[in-house]
This record gives C-alpha cells, structure tokens and sequence, in this order.
C-alpha cells in the first residue's frame, strides 16, 4: 500500500519536472506557437498595476507588458499576481514573464533569470527644484520628512549629518501634507511616493536630489530561456532607445527614466 | 505566556524617552496655563460680558468641543500654512492644546460662575468694589474653587491627549516610544515604559493641581 502511494507520488513528481523541462525547452518558441504572452502583472500596487475604472489592469508593468507582447508579435494575456505569489507563478509555468514591480536579489536570482532593468525603483531625498541639495553632507540645517520607521528612515537616520532636523511622520500621508504645507523642506521617500505627489499637480514639486538606495524592476522569466531572454532584453533595449518606454515613465512616474537605468 | 521581555534597548534609548518627557511637560505646562486663562476669559464672556461678544465665543467653545482634537491639530499644523501662518510642530502643538484646553475649561468655569448666588454680585457691590473686583475676589475664585476637581481631571485629560501631536512629528513621550519601536521592534516594553512615564506623569500633575488648589484656596485647605 504504502509503496503504491509512494510509486505514484515519485511519478506525479516525475511528470511534473518532465513537463517543466519540456516546457522549458523552449519558451520563446511555445510562446509564438502559442500566440499570447502570459505575463504576471500587480492588481493592487499602484502606478505599477492597479485596477483601473473599467476593471482592466492598468499601470507601467501593463504598459511594458503591452510593448513586449506587441514587439513579438503575439496577443498578451495578463494574469494579475500578488507580490507573494508573483514567482511561484512562473516556477509552475503558469506565466511566461513577471513583470510585477520585480526588484533582483541573490535568492531570487536562484529560481529565476532577470531581464535588465525596465523602471525605476529607488528611495531618494526630494525637494523643489530651488533647494540647492546635491548629497547627504548639504542636509546640514535643513528640515526633512520622512515616514517614521520605514526603510528610507533607518539609512537617512545613518547618512545624514548631525544637525539635519529630520522630522519622522507616522504614515506616508503625513510625510506628504508636511512637505506640501511646507513644514519641511525635503522628504526622503521611494519614487513612487514621489510620483504619486506629482500626480496630483501640486505647487511644490519634488525632484530627486540624491539616491538613498537603487533597486531598480527587472522582467523575470525562468531560468535558461536564452532565446527568451534575449528577445526580452533587446526589446527593452529597443524602447529605452526610440523613447517608448521614456513615455511609459512620464506617464506613470511623472518623471524621465534615470541615465542610468 | 511565551514573550521574551527585553529592555536591553532602555540603555542606549533613554535621552530619547527624557528628551520626550521633556515636551510632554512642557505641552502641558504651557497648554495648562494658557489653557485655563483662555478659559476664564471666556467663562466670564460667556456668564457676564458683553452681549455682542457671547456668540462669538459660543460658536469657539462650540466649534472646539465637537471636532477632534487631532482635526484641530492637522488642521493647524497642516492647514495653516496654506493662509500663510507657518507653525512649526512644537508651536502647533501648544496653540492646539491651549485652544482646546480653553474651550473646554470655559465650560466648566462658567458653570461655577454661574453657580454663584445672586447675592454674593450684590453683596460685593455694596463694599463699592467695581464691577472688575466683584469679578475677581467675589465671583471667580469662590467658582473655581467650586469646580477645581472637575478642571484638574480636564487638565489630565487635556495631558494624556497630547499623546497625538507625535503625528505631526512633534518628539513627545508618545513619539519617544513609537520611534523606539520602529527601531527595535520591542513595541511591548516600549508602550509598557510609556504607560508607565504617562501614569506617572498624570499622577504628579494631580497632586501638583491639589496643591495650587490650596495655595488659591486655603479656606479649603483648612476644611
């Protein structure tokens, strides 16, 4: 009894990996076979992917998915993830690509390859274009809000000078009406905090006046799929080139994509 | 119960709890005092000033005693600065708790004043006081006596409710605590010590009131 269970386990497993590794074999070419790109976009994080008024996803990964699938010539199909569950996903070939807000470490980088960087994802000190701030050090005597216990709080709490007042508000909102209403000069927070102030059009707008810490989105896919990786990257390539994802960037960020990215 | 305490973080972590100390003795200090002149001022309005005065000073005690305190605070700390009055946190704070602290001791004043009988104004009139010292020697202070205890307990309460200008980034015992919390992760033993600065803190301001109330009063002391 015991062994039977046993035998079908080991064989369940079996077909499993068989199916993965035919799967894998070639991902680019099952996917034009295919004529759809399943992609694993965010629902619930916004400007990358939320829902939008109509109920379709929308966000720059759903720009960036849209670019990919049309430069490949095949239908895209989005498949809406969680941040937890966004890997899994394309362990089990459930999706092609993440393209979820993706951002690389070692771990990651075990299960799964990375594209190059397709956005923008740092946490940075911002401030109107007329403060003159270039690096840490000139935060001397100036007052910045930050969020109270978040990640741009503990490294701006390490790099700052002594005499920087830092002002540590309990949510992003405060964070916000404080450097709207001018209680505070600056505000160290992450792009999308910042996009999301310029999104609304204020009178003061925040610009980037230093990087606290870059971690930038990648495009994950699974692991040997050179075809499918090179595809993926000279598209992305392609777009930083001709300005299309330059636009996806403006429209969603409000802001160019960094030189660097 | 399986939680490990740790107050290992108290060494390192103190000058923050004592700068925090600090401000809330300070809010209270200059929100008490403040608060409570406010307050006369406006009982006396409200029980005996001028008739052209009395609505504006309803619709404060009014406007003050059904919104919430920390709408009051957002609203000076963030709001202001929009009609060109720029407060920093600290100064918000104080003007949000004397503000406050003056509607509701009004309140609480005018119910004194007008608990006094009819004779003790006459009677002052006809040791030729002026309407002013009547006010001062015959009205007020036999009132406040009268309602000492209820205003001591706003007092606390006006102390204890200052625990929320730690939202507006002002470094109080509050802010004290939830920054150690945000930086050791100890939140139990860090809301335990506050609890216990705040019961302390609230215990002493109790005694401290009884005892102006027998210096201002000593009839009642000797009672």
């Amino acid at each position: 009894m015991l062994s039977r269970r046993l035998f079908v386990a080991v064989a369940t497993i079996a077909t499993t990996i068989g199916f993965g590794s035919v799967a894998k074999a070639d991902a680019l070419g099952d996917i034009e076979a295919r004529g759809t790109l399943r992609v694993a976009v965010p629902q619930d994080f916004p400007p990358f992917g939320s829902v939008g008024p109509d109920m379709a996803p929308v966000g720059y990964d759903i720009d960036m998915a849209n670019l990919i699938a049309e430069k490949m010539g095949v239908k895209v199909e989005l498949v809406p993830v969680t941040s937890a569950n966004r890997i899994p996903y394309l362990q089990t070939n459930k999706v092609d690509l993440v393209i979820s807000s993706l951002g690389k470490n070692p771990d990651r980088e075990k299960v799964i390859d990375f594209s190059t960087a397709y956005a923008p994802f740092y946490n940075g000190v911002f401030a109107p274009a007329e403060v003159a701030l270039g690096k840490p050090e000139e935060l001397t005597g100036k007052t910045v809000g930050v969020t109270r216990g978040a990640v741009e709080d503990l490294e701006l709490t390490k790099i700052a000078p002594a005499d920087a007042v830092i002002k540590r508000y309990e949510d992003n909102n405060g964070t916000i009406s404080a450097f709207l209403s001018g209680q505070v000069e600056a505000v160290a927070t992450g792009n999308v905090v910042a996009a999301a102030i310029l999104a609304k059009n204020p009178p003061k707008r925040p610009e980037l006046k230093f990087l606290i810490k870059n971690s930038p989105c990648y495009i994950g896919l699974s692991k040997e799929q050179p075809a499918l990786l090179e595809k993926v990257n000279g598209i992305i390539s392609a777009a930083k080139a001709d300005g299309s994802l330059n636009a996806i960037a403006q429209k969603w960020l409000g802001t160019d994509l960094p030189a660097d990215l | 119960m399986n939680y490990q305490f740790d107050f290992g973080w108290l060494f390192e972590y103190y000058p923050q709890i004592v700068k925090g100390i600090a401000i809330t003795i300070e809010l209270i200090a200059v929100g008490g005092v403040a608060g409570i002149s406010l307050g006369i001022v406006c009982a006396w309005v409200r029980a005996l000033g001028p008739a052209w005065l009395k609505p504006v000073v309803a619709a404060y005690v009014e406007l003050i005693r059904n919104t919430p305190f920390l709408i009051q605070l957002f609203f000076i700390f963030f709001g202001l600065p929009s009609l060109g009055l720029q407060l920093g946190e600290l100064q918000a704070a104080n003007l949000a708790m004397v503000v406050n602290l003056g509607a509701y001791s009004s309140e609480i004043i005018r119910a004194g004043i007008q608990a006094t009988p009819r004779g003790q104004f006459e009677a002052g009139a006809s040791l030729a006081m002026s309407p002013f010292e009547t006010f001062r020697h015959v009205v007020l202070v036999p009132s406040l006596e009268r309602i000492w205890p209820a205003l001591s307990s706003q007092v606390v309460i006006v102390m204890l409710g200052s625990a929320v200008v730690s939202q507006i980034a002002a470094e109080d015992l509050t802010f004290a605590a939830n920054f150690i919390q945000s930086r050791t992760f100890r939140a139990f033993e860090a809301y335990i010590v506050s609890t216990a600065v705040y019961l302390l803190l609230a215990i002493l301001l109790r005694q401290l009131l009884a005892m102006v109330g027998w210096a201002i009063f000593p009839k009642r002391a000797a009672r």
